[in-house]
């Protein structure tokens, strides 16, 4: 349901929740994938882990520029919020495309082809990096690529980590994983809204 | 009686139970607590929810922000550990390399089994659900009706803590006065999915999960479960008064170490254990039970994992709980003279009719949920609501047999990376508008999600592969698989009905809804609710166990899993599993009382 994933899942994967206990990781990566070099199936649960810590990283420092640039692009800094790069999105998209499972693998050679492109357009066009260019000229090369597929997964992958952080939670104004005393349910303002009342 | 490593086993148990989670945690439970000497051997390790459960920890602290990968199948904090549709060193195959042949079989080699990762849905078979043959000539009838059951319905949902509202539905039962706790508040979302499923004539209820929404009442519970037994009384008032209440926090599926929810080991092994006439061997992967001169069980062969070593321990009563198929592997691995195509299996019915629950979604974006005011959803961690089968009277009509419910998912949920991918993809572009938003669809979003009845077929079963073995040189399973068009017609008919309700709210489906049946299906073995492969009957001929779960062939065998199920309808099997153990567990307690075990 909400918990929507990927370009090639099958249409039920793509729709299933972790509320309704279904998995995300898609069907052909189940099948293909060995357990061998990943975490395993008994990690220490209870730990906290950073970028880095399981599997090598793979972004060079040529390559987290232009990564960076890319991230503060789809999430730039506003009034609520700071931009994506600030609260280690980079970090967290080389993790993921450093992991050892098959379905990482297909996203590290699409971010990484994707962020060679980029920067192959940025000299095109502009004859430098894409890092130097100007908020409107970044765009420029985004806009002719918004639709391909390495802008999109690039744009899932930034704003998975973004929200996913404490400072993405806040902006979205997540307010559960408290505990409570009582479940009240719905105010009425929202009752209200939603014709419920 | 504690936890114990092998060496430590006593000469001889009243009973062995093969499994710790519903069927094995019910069945010790209920033996232990009447005296009973009980060695439980789980192939898994020791697990321990009080310690081992990240409650609280945020996507940010995990591996990949804690999205699901091929070791942790439903994401990182998922309980289950050593679990998944795939392991490491314990193969299993397909008889068939087409993909819609194919049957994943989920595993959880960890004490509590996967009663620590479920999702608390538990709902009770109605009258119909135990007759089916009867109404539509299709599957198999029960050897027993709702009324056998219904009893033991009220003692599990007293014991475990169940929530839900008496509704009076047809073939939806209520539970006796007095036995539920009261249903948590509908969150918003879920109020304006039963709003216009009314219209559509596609009721919304309260869902009943096993979440305290308040602390058991000790004072009057353990009398009404052990009538007449103090002892087990003041165990049980104990442990009730140590399980807290919801925080109304968490997903259910990480566990619960406040012991709010039911697991196994938060619910049924503490007071067994109390007993102190429970031991527990982890690590204990059970190949063979071994038949006496007389025929009788007298006992598993185990391997304990930690050394390789082979044991053995000996019991009066051999209860297989190790799941459906892993009883049923066990079962057609211990071969001899006497059983030549396996234990118990005089029928040659072992491994057949294996069934899995129909499953299909489909998810829709709502613009009335857009920029709706924060508020805390997160609710008992899971469903507060569902549609129970509403067409009962149009049975005949539909295209296909039987019916399913519906569970559906709405809100402000704790942000992920799948889910806020995907809400990227869907709003498009980039930029501060982007964000903008990201603000204005999240928590407008719905999933429903249909859980359907699959009829038993002959071409859906399980035998010993002839090439496979573990690590462990345990010959494996093979698996045959086939959906009938009941299956698929019925999927179908889910995602018409979901789109239908997604359009009565104003929203969007998110893709289409999927029209071929055989897409729109889960694959067997998805939706992880296998029962079936040694199904009760009246009949010892086309049967493998009578109505107490005890085996035809060798009576002092029992199997209290999902196996013995003769059909599985659309109500999620741990409950019923569980009342089903608790069954025949007193069955055995009065059977070895009269010195006929």
């Amino acid at each position: 349901m909400y918990e929507l994933d990927r370009r090639t899942a099958i249409k039920w994967v793509l729709a299933a929740s972790a509320a309704l206990r279904l998995p995300s990781a898609s069907f052909d990566a189940l099948a293909a994938a060995p357990t061998a070099q990943g975490y395993g199936k008994d990690p220490n649960l209870m730990k906290a882990y950073a970028a880095g810590d399981l599997w090598p990283l793979t972004l060079t420092k040529e390559q987290r520029v232009t990564a960076t640039a890319l991230c503060d692009l789809i999430i730039p800094a506003d009034d609520t919020s700071p931009a994506a790069s600030s609260v280690g999105v980079v970090d967290f998209i080389d993790e993921w495309i450093s992991a050892p499972y098959p379905e990482h693998a297909v996203d590290r050679k699409t971010v990484l082809d994707g962020l060679s492109q980029v920067e192959t357009e940025a000299q095109r066009r502009f004859n430098t990096t894409f890092a130097k260019l100007s908020t409107q000229q970044m765009s420029t090369i985004a806009d002719a690529i918004v639709t391909e597929p390495f802008f999109v997964r690039y744009r899932a992958l930034t704003a998975g980590g973004f929200y996913t952080t404490p400072v993405g939670v806040r902006d979205l104004k997540y307010v559960g994983n408290v505990a409570m005393t009582t479940f009240e349910g719905p105010t009425q303002d929202v009752l209200k809204r939603l014709g419920l009342v | 009686m504690a936890m114990i490593r092998p060496d430590a086993l006593k000469k001889e148990y009243d009973v062995i139970v093969v499994g710790s989670g519903a069927a094995g945690g019910q069945t010790a439970y209920t033996l232990t607590m009447d005296g009973a000497k009980v060695l439980m051997l789980e192939a898994g390790r020791n697990y321990v929810p009080e310690t081992e459960t990240p409650m609280f920890h945020t996507p940010d602290q995990a591996p990949l922000r804690g999205t699901s990968t091929p070791d942790k199948e439903f994401g990182f904090y998922d309980s289950t550990v050593d679990g998944g549709w795939e392991m490491p060193g314990e193969p299993y195959s397909s008889a068939s390399a087409d993909p819609e042949q194919r049957f994943w079989w989920w595993r959880a080699r960890m004490l509590g089994g996967r009663t620590n990762h479920w999702g608390r849905i538990s709902l009770r078979n109605g009258p119909y659900d135990f007759k089916p043959h009867s109404r539509d000539g299709l599957g198999f009838d029960w050897p027993i009706d709702y009324g056998d059951v219904a009893p033991y319905y009220d003692k599990v949902e007293m014991l475990i803590g169940v929530y839900g509202d008496n509704d009076g539905m047809e073939n939806t039962p209520n539970s006796s006065p007095g036995v539920l706790l009261p249903p948590p508040k509908a969150r918003a979302g879920e109020l304006l999915i039963r709003q216009r499923a009314k219209k559509l004539g596609v009721p919304v209820i309260a869902a009943h999960r096993a979440v305290l929404t308040q602390k058991l009442d000790h004072t009057r519970l353990p009398k009404l479960l052990h009538p007449g037994n103090e002892r087990a009384q003041q165990i049980l008032a104990q442990h009730m008064r140590d399980r807290a209440a919801c925080f109304w926090a968490t997903d259910c599926g990480r566990g619960c170490s406040i012991r709010a929810t039911y697991q196994s080991t938060t619910v049924h092994l503490p007071p067994a254990m109390s007993t102190g006439n429970l031991d527990i061997v982890t690590q204990a992967m059970v190949r063979e039970v071994e038949l006496d001169k007389r025929g009788l069980a007298s006992g598993v062969v185990f391997i304990d994992k930690a050394s390789g070593q082979e044991h053995r321990a000996k019991a009066r009563v051999i209860v297989l709980a190790a799941s459906a198929c892993e009883s049923v592997r066990i079962m057609l691995n211990s071969k001899s003279t006497r059983f030549p195509q396996g234990l118990a299996n005089s029928s040659g019915k072992l491994g057949k009719y294996l069934m899995d629950t129909v499953g299909s979604p489909v998810s829709g974006q709502i613009p009335m949920l857009e920029n709706l005011p924060p508020q805390n959803e997160d609710g008992a961690g899971g469903i507060h609501v569902y549609s129970p089968w509403w067409l009962y009277k149009d049975a005949g009509k539909l295209g296909f047999a039987r019916g399913y419910h519906i569970e559906m998912g709405s809100g402000r949920r704790m942000p992920s990376v799948g889910s806020m991918g995907s809400m990227a993809s869907f709003a498009g572009g980039y930029g501060r508008k982007l964000k903008e938003d990201m603000r204005r669809y999240y928590g407008s979003f719905i999933g429903l999600s249909g859980r359907g009845e699959m009829i038993p077929n002959e071409n859906s079963y399980c035998e010993i592969d002839p090439g496979g073995k573990d690590k462990w040189g345990i010959p494996t399973l093979r698996f045959h698989w086939k959906w009938s068009d009941h299956e698929t017609r019925q999927a179908v008919h889910m995602q018409k009905t979901f789109a239908a309700i997604i359009a009565e709210m104003g929203g969007k489906v998110m893709g289409k809804p999927e029209l071929d049946g055989r897409k729109a299906i889960a694959p067997g073995g998805f939706i992880i609710h296998e029962i079936g492969g040694a199904i009760m009957g009246s009949d010892p001929k086309t049967s493998v166990v009578n109505q107490w779960l005890q085996s035809w062939d060798v009576k002092n065998l029992f199997v209290t899993d999902g196996a013995p199920f003769p059909s599985n309808a659309d109500k999620n099997p741990t409950l019923t599993i569980m009342a089903l153990a608790w069954r025949s567990a007193d069955y055995m307690l009065q059977a070895m009382k009269r010195r006929e075990l």
